[in-house]
Formats: C-alpha cells, structure tokens, sequence
C-alpha cells in the first residue's frame, strides 16, 4: 500500500516559460511572466494583469482534427502531456492500455470555448451551439482528451479542489500506482483568461487591481493587496518507483507525502487547516518538520491569508525555521495549475540545488519567514513541502523527496 | 485480512418526483415517471423540451437566504441531501476528531444553471462580446470553481479532512463515492460524506444535447419519453437531483450501533480511450471495470442479484451496455434483473451514479427489483431481462450499478446487503 511513487516525467506550460527548460531558466533568473492582458481587452475591468503564456501555438503541435473541439487549456494539457511523456521516455503506443490512466484536476473546464458558447446561444439561438459544447468545457475534458490521445484506458479520475486540486490530483495518481496501475498522466494545466472567465474570477474582489507588473501580485508583502491570475501549469508522469527503476528510467524524485484538510466554516471560531494538512503530510513521508529542506509556499498575496499561512510555517518550522518560496509570484496564480507546477519547480530546484527567489515582495515583518528573496539561493535541498490552498478552505501539502 | 471494509450507514436522495429517500422509493417502486416538459424556461426553440425536474425550495429544507443566494441550485441540492444524509446516520460528527471526516461531491457540470442565468445578465442577453462585471454576484466565483460545492457541504456538516470534488462526467456520481471508499479503506479518514448533486436544465445544456442529439425529442408524451432498452429509444432525458451517504467503516459503524444499510464492497473505473462521446459496442472496458470491481468485492459474477444499468436510452448506450454485461457476467447476464432507473428519474449526469447507488441500496433494503418504465418494445441488441414496467420483489443481497460518461469513463460498483456480506 505504501510502495514509493515516482515523478519520471514532466510537461511545462507556463507564463513565463513554455516547456521545462524555458520555464526554469526564467524562475531561478527571477524572470517574470506577468503583464497586462492581451486577449481580451482588459480596459474596463478592476484588474488587468495576469500571466499569459505566450507564443503557444496548437496547430504546431496538435492535428488539426482536435483544434475547433477543444478549448486553449485542453491543447494546452495535449501538449503538455505529449512532452511529459517524451521526457520520461514512455511511448504510450507500446504500454498495456489499462495499465496506464490519466488523473488531472481543473478549475473552470474549458471555460473560454462555453464563452463562445453562451455567447451563440444567447445573441442568435440554441441552434448555433456547437456539437462540442458538450465535452469542450466541462472538467472532465483534459483527462479524458489525454486518455484518448494516448490511449490510456486505466484508472482515471479528474478533481476540483480550486487551487489545490493539483496535489489532490497528484495524491489521487499515487493511489492508484500503489493499487497497481504502472503509470498515470497527472498534474493540470488551468486557463480562463476570457472576458467571462475573467469577471467570474473578479467576483469576490480577490485580484489585484495594480497596472505594474512589479508590484500587483506581492506574497507576504507587506502591501500585498490581491492576486494575479495565470494560465498554465504541469503535466507530470507518475510510475512506481520499482516500476521506473525497472526500465531504467531517470526519476526527478519521489511524492512522499500528502495531507489534505478544509478550513472550518466562516465564523465557526475553529482554527484553520492547513498546520494539520501539512502535519499529515509529514506523516505520510516518514519525515520530521526537520528534514524539510525548503516549503513552495501557497502565497495567497492577500494579508488575512498570508498571515495564515506564515503562522502554519512558523508553527511547525520554528521562526526562520526553513527556507520559503513562491515563485508563482513569476507566473500569477495558476488555479489548479498551480502546484503541479511548484512540484515540478521543486523537483528542478533538488535537482539543480538552487532555490527560485520569490520575486517583486518586500517581506511583512510580522510573518517570521525565511523567504527566498529576488534572487536563487544555492542549496543542497534533499525533501521539499508544497503548499496549495484553494478558495472556500482547501488546503493540500505534498513532501517531495529528491531522487 | 484486515482491509478495512467500508459501508453506508446514512443516506438521503432529492430526486425528480419528491424531495426525500422514501418518495424517491416510492416512485420507482410504483414505476412512475417524472419527466415532463419542461418548466423552468421556455422550451419552445428546442429539439428536446421534456426533462425530470424536481419541485424543491430551498428555503422550505433548511438553507438560510443567504445560503441559497450563494449557492447554486447543484450546491443547494448538495447541501440538503447531506445534511439529511447525516442525520440519517444518527452519527455525531462533533465526537469526532473533524480532521478525520472528509466529503466527496461528485458533478459533472457543476454550476451550469447558475452560469448559463448570470452569463445571460453580465452579456446583456449575448449582446455584450466584453461582458459587464458590474453584473455579476458578488458568489460568482462559486459557479466558476465548482469545489464550492464541497465547501459548502463540508461547512454544512462539520466536516474538516479531506474534501473535493470528482468531476469524471457522467460517471462523477460512482466515482466520487469510489474516491470516499479509497480514503476510508487507506485510513486516511473515518468517515466521509460522499454524493454528487447537477442541475443542468438550463438552455445551454439543453442546446449542447440537442446539437449532437443525445437528448429525447419525444415531447409530446413526455411522461413516456426516457425509454432506456426500448426499441422505440431516441435519447435521453435530462434531470438533475442529488444522494448523499454517510461512509464508515464497517468495525465503528457497528461499535456505534449504526444502521448498515450496505457495504460498498467493489469499486473501478476504466476509459475507453476511443473517444469523448461515443461508444464502442463491445463495451470493452466497462466489461473490464465490472470484472475488476467484483474482484475487489470478492464476489463471482453469478453471484449478482441485480444490476442497476446506466441505460441512459440512447441507442449507443445500451447496446454497449448489455454487450458489457454478457461479456462480464456470462450467461448470467441472461438470469439476473437489469433495470434503468433513468426512465423514471431521467439523467442526471453527474448526479446520477450517486442516486443509482441509492437505488441500488434500497432494492437490497426491500428486496425489491425496480422496473424499466416505458419499455414495451423489444430490441435485438438489447436482449437481457430488463424488468419492463412493473417492480419486482426478490432477494436482494448484492447489485452491481454502472455508469458510462463523456471523456470515456465507465464505472462499476459492487454492493453487497449486511445480510450476506457479514454472515
């Protein structure tokens, strides 16, 4: 039930880098991917910046069948996926099909396409919709789309846990390698950076309404005002660890650990979840508090939950306990993208031994964090924790152990 | 072997034809339909305008104003069936450490009612290409991200552990109950509050289902217009409604004295990987999710008393259907019940699979078989023993419930009666 689980592969599609390698250049140079939105015109909204990623063209990468029935998060995930598995060196085409499964998590589906969508419906009539509408949008699409592409008919599974579903999705993978399945497609690539999805996502007057791109999304700052949304995020390929040694495949490192727990209801008066998230992730891993060489933070950039977050850290870490990073602050935030995302990041940093900086934050004095600041640190890390938390209480942790 | 084994020791439907378990039994015991024309817009453009609706108030079952102006229809369904679910339990979840409780909502669609109302406002009737914000509700963000509904779920009863959504489309109704198995099973938690809830009946749901003609056009009888395994059977009909259970497991459930009303003794899932909506005949691998969830309850396929079809009424579905039950039961296939409470309740996509397992209990809770409503005309390629029209009292000790879903999914659950399984 316990056997290690394995990350071997990994697919990048990121703000501020489209594939691995452009994509971990930029976050240990510090570069960021964020700026004023272009694909729709931003003017008369409260926020206008997020992380887009640029220069992504499908047709390049995908058939030309699969573009009019998906939306841009689906190709995105494809092509993700397709890279994932080229760097794990798996041709799926050569797999038992029930052997391999895919399990994503998403926020919004494909929520740009039911844009289209919606908008034929109710401006010329029910007749205009799309034949696709019906899987285009929906949360299953991006597992479902990678299982058929790769012909993948093992285990799959799709969650929603707003931000931190991407390391309920992860831990999901996990499960179903140590009940037997050799190798699951996992991780998540979010993207609603449409005029509909972006007034959805104003609701709740959560985002940034900066115009600098230094100074809109600031995780434990202490002006910290509001988020920054992206697109994008990981795809990761995860097998058994006996499975990976067997053939001979290179192994970015282990997922340890996982906990995961909801915050109680507004006004309940109960503490929040996230100390015992990552309590039971350490648990999970075998590992002390002490053996975390580094924490990805969540970095909500907004006070009330920063200051939630540094007083887990502090908690469980001591103060200045452990070096603390997000460099999400690189990219926005990612939705479920997100932590696939910072697992990947992770993995590249035990790798490289250098930790991202958290980029544009002149830290709170109040949170007593070790935070990795505007430039890379240089460091031996062997476990790494990464935190995701997701709107409405979601907080999921996940250890990584290098490989 | 020490496995923890999991069962439902709490449950409550809201379902098209009355808000609560025992009207839902009654209905289909009785074999009565509740698809309509629809109600809730005008239906009129549409190729398909019947739908199995539910007459629910929000207010009238508990939600608070400002919970059902926050909460989507789905999320209001939700909310209601769990908290019922739990009181059915006669479980105090405050006894409990409320890290070991978690909740699993399964969904297809999530808020799609709600976003299809506050798209219509925010674009000025699709007049708008940039949408107005000034529009939107402040709760907006809980129809994008449709975890909203298992906080609202998790806040409603307590609950503080693990806690998600499973969105595997029409599947998402097993599937997120198998989820809450596994956490249970694994010892992650003790106890989970798993169900799934949809409301899809609004025009953009029914306009995708008309433009690829997966829905029913039958409106002029519409109270005979889901006709799953019928040879007459042109689409199905949508609905919406919520289940919800309470998962323990078996050895505190029974220290507490609890009523069992079943074990979730077997669970898979498997994709066909062919393509996102249709269906190969052979039905390949829901055969394949059949076999693996009857290993995993240790029970021989000819040890099945019923089974609880997805049988959704298209012509695709229930071939592939009956073609996945003879290759994975046999000739027992030939020999047990097979019925598709659809005809009664309609398809409630995501939903559904968790009101089917409710179905399901309940026939092992009466030892009764509920029929297939409206199937009068046979159909070569659905040649199995559908129990046509009328319920049908028999020993109930074990069903086998399946789903089948956009994206490929197909999903099998074995149940097992404490009668038999703890003998």
């Amino acid at each position: 039930m316990t056997a290690p689980v394995v990350v071997t592969g990994m697919g990048v599609a990121a703000p501020n880098g489209l594939g691995t390698a452009d994509y971990w250049a930029a976050t240990r140079g510090g570069k960021s991917g964020i700026g004023r939105i272009t694909r729709f015109d931003p003017t008369g909204y409260p926020a206008r910046l997020a992380g887009e990623i640029p220069g992504f063209d499908a047709q390049e990468h995908l058939p030309s069948r699969l573009l009019p029935q998906t939306d841009r998060v689906t190709r995105l995930a494809l092509v993700a996926a397709d890279w994932a598995l080229a760097d794990a060196g798996v041709d799926p085409s050569q797999g038992d099909p029930l052997d391999m499964g895919v399990v994503t998590a998403s926020a919004a589906g494909g929520f740009e396409f039911g844009e289209g969508e919606l908008r034929r419906l109710w401006s010329k009539g029910s007749q205009f919709v799309s034949a696709y509408q019906s899987f285009a949008w929906f949360y299953a699409v991006n597992t479902g789309q990678i299982s058929i592409r790769n012909g993948m008919k093992g285990p799959s599974g799709v969650v929603v846990s707003d931000q931190a579903g991407g390391l309920d999705a992860l831990a999901q993978a996990r499960r179903q390698i140590r009940k037997g399945t050799s190798l699951v497609v996992s991780g998540a690539v979010d993207a609603s950076i449409c005029s509909w999805g972006w007034v959805a996502q104003l609701a709740g007057d959560r985002l940034s309404s900066s115009d600098e791109p230094t100074r809109a999304y600031l995780p434990f700052d202490r002006e910290a005002t509001g988020q920054v949304p992206g697109e994008g995020g990981a795809i990761l390929i995860l097998e058994s660890a006996e499975g990976a040694r067997a053939r001979g495949a290179e192994v970015y490192g282990e997922i340890a650990g996982y906990g995961a727990t909801i915050d109680p209801a507004p006004g309940s008066g109960r503490p929040p979840g996230l100390a015992k998230a990552v309590a039971t992730a350490l648990g999970d891993a075998g590992v002390d508090a002490a053996d975390i060489d580094v924490v990805f933070a969540d970095g909500a950039g907004i006070p009330e939950l920063d200051r939630v977050e540094a007083e887990a850290i502090t908690e469980l870490f001591g103060p200045r306990g452990v070096p603390v990073t997000v460099p999400k602050s690189m990219t926005g935030r990612l939705y479920s993208g997100a932590a696939p995302l910072d697992v990947a990041c992770a993995l590249l940093a035990m790798r490289d031994g250098v930790i991202p900086p958290t980029v544009h934050t002149d830290p709170c004095p109040d949170y007593d964090l070790d935070l990795v600041l505007h430039q890379a640190r240089p460091t031996q890390a062997r476990t790494a924790l990464v935190l995701a938390r997701g709107y409405g209480g979601f907080n999921s942790a996940v250890v990584l152990r290098a490989a | 072997m020490n496995e923890r084994r999991v069962v439902i020791t709490g449950m409550e439907v809201i379902a098209p034809g009355g808000v609560g378990k025992e009207r839902f039994w009654d209905l289909l015991s009785e074999g009565r339909t509740a698809t309509r024309g629809i109600s809730f817009f005008d239906p009129t453009p549409f190729r398909s305008r019947v739908a199995a609706e539910v007459d629910f108030c929000p207010t009238g079952h508990g939600l608070t104003p400002q919970e059902e102006r926050r909460m989507d229809r789905a999320a209001q369904f939700a909310v209601v069936a769990a908290r019922t679910a739990v009181a059915d339990s006669g479980i105090d979840l405050g006894s409990d450490d409320p890290h070991r409780i978690g909740v699993t909502v399964g969904t297809a669609v999530g808020a799609t009612m709600g976003l299809d109302e506050e798209y219509r406002v925010v674009s000025d009737g699709g007049r708008l290409d940039l949408v107005d914000h000034r529009y939107a509700p402040p709760h907006l963000y809980n129809y994008l991200v449709p975890s909203s509904f298992a906080a609202e779920v998790a806040w409603a009863v307590g609950a503080e552990g693990p806690s998600t959504v499973v969105s595997t489309g029409c599947t998402s109704g097993i599937d997120a109950v198998g989820y809450a198995v596994e956490l249970v099973r694994e010892g992650s938690v003790d106890v989970m509050i798993a169900g799934a809830s949809d409301a899809p009946i609004s025009p953009i749901t029914m306009a995708c289902f008309d433009a690829i003609k997966a829905t029913t056009p039958r409106h002029d009888e519409p109270e005979r217009a889901s006709r799953p395994f019928d040879g007459t059977r042109n689409g199905f009909v949508l609905g919406e409604g919520s289940a919800f259970f309470v998962l323990e497991e078996l050895e505190s459930a029974r220290k507490r004295g609890a009523h069992i009303y079943a074990e979730i003794a077997g669970y898979a899932t498997r994709s066909n990987a062919y393509h996102m909506t249709g269906l190969r005949p052979d039905g390949a691998e829901m055969a394949e999710a059949i076999g693996l969830a009857l290993d995993e309850a240790r029970i021989n396929g000819d040890q099945i008393d019923y089974v609880n079809a997805h049988g959704s009424g298209t012509k695709q579905n229930d071939r592939h259907e009956t073609a996945a039950f003879k290759k994975s039961l046999g000739t027992h296939a030939y020999r047990t019940p097979v019925s598709s409470i659809k005809s009664m309740v309609g398809h409630s996509l995501g939903a559904i699979g968790s009101i089917e397992i409710a179905a399901s209990v309940l026939a092992m809770e009466y030892d009764v078989v509920p029929p297939t409503a409206n199937l009068h005309t046979t159909d070569p390629e659905c040649d199995l023993d559908y129990v046509p029209i009328v319920a049908r009292d028999q020993l109930v000790d074990t069903v086998l419930t399946v789903g089948s879903g956009f994206g490929g999914f197909q999903s099998a659950m074995v149940l097992a009666s404490p009668d038999r399984s703890f003998v």
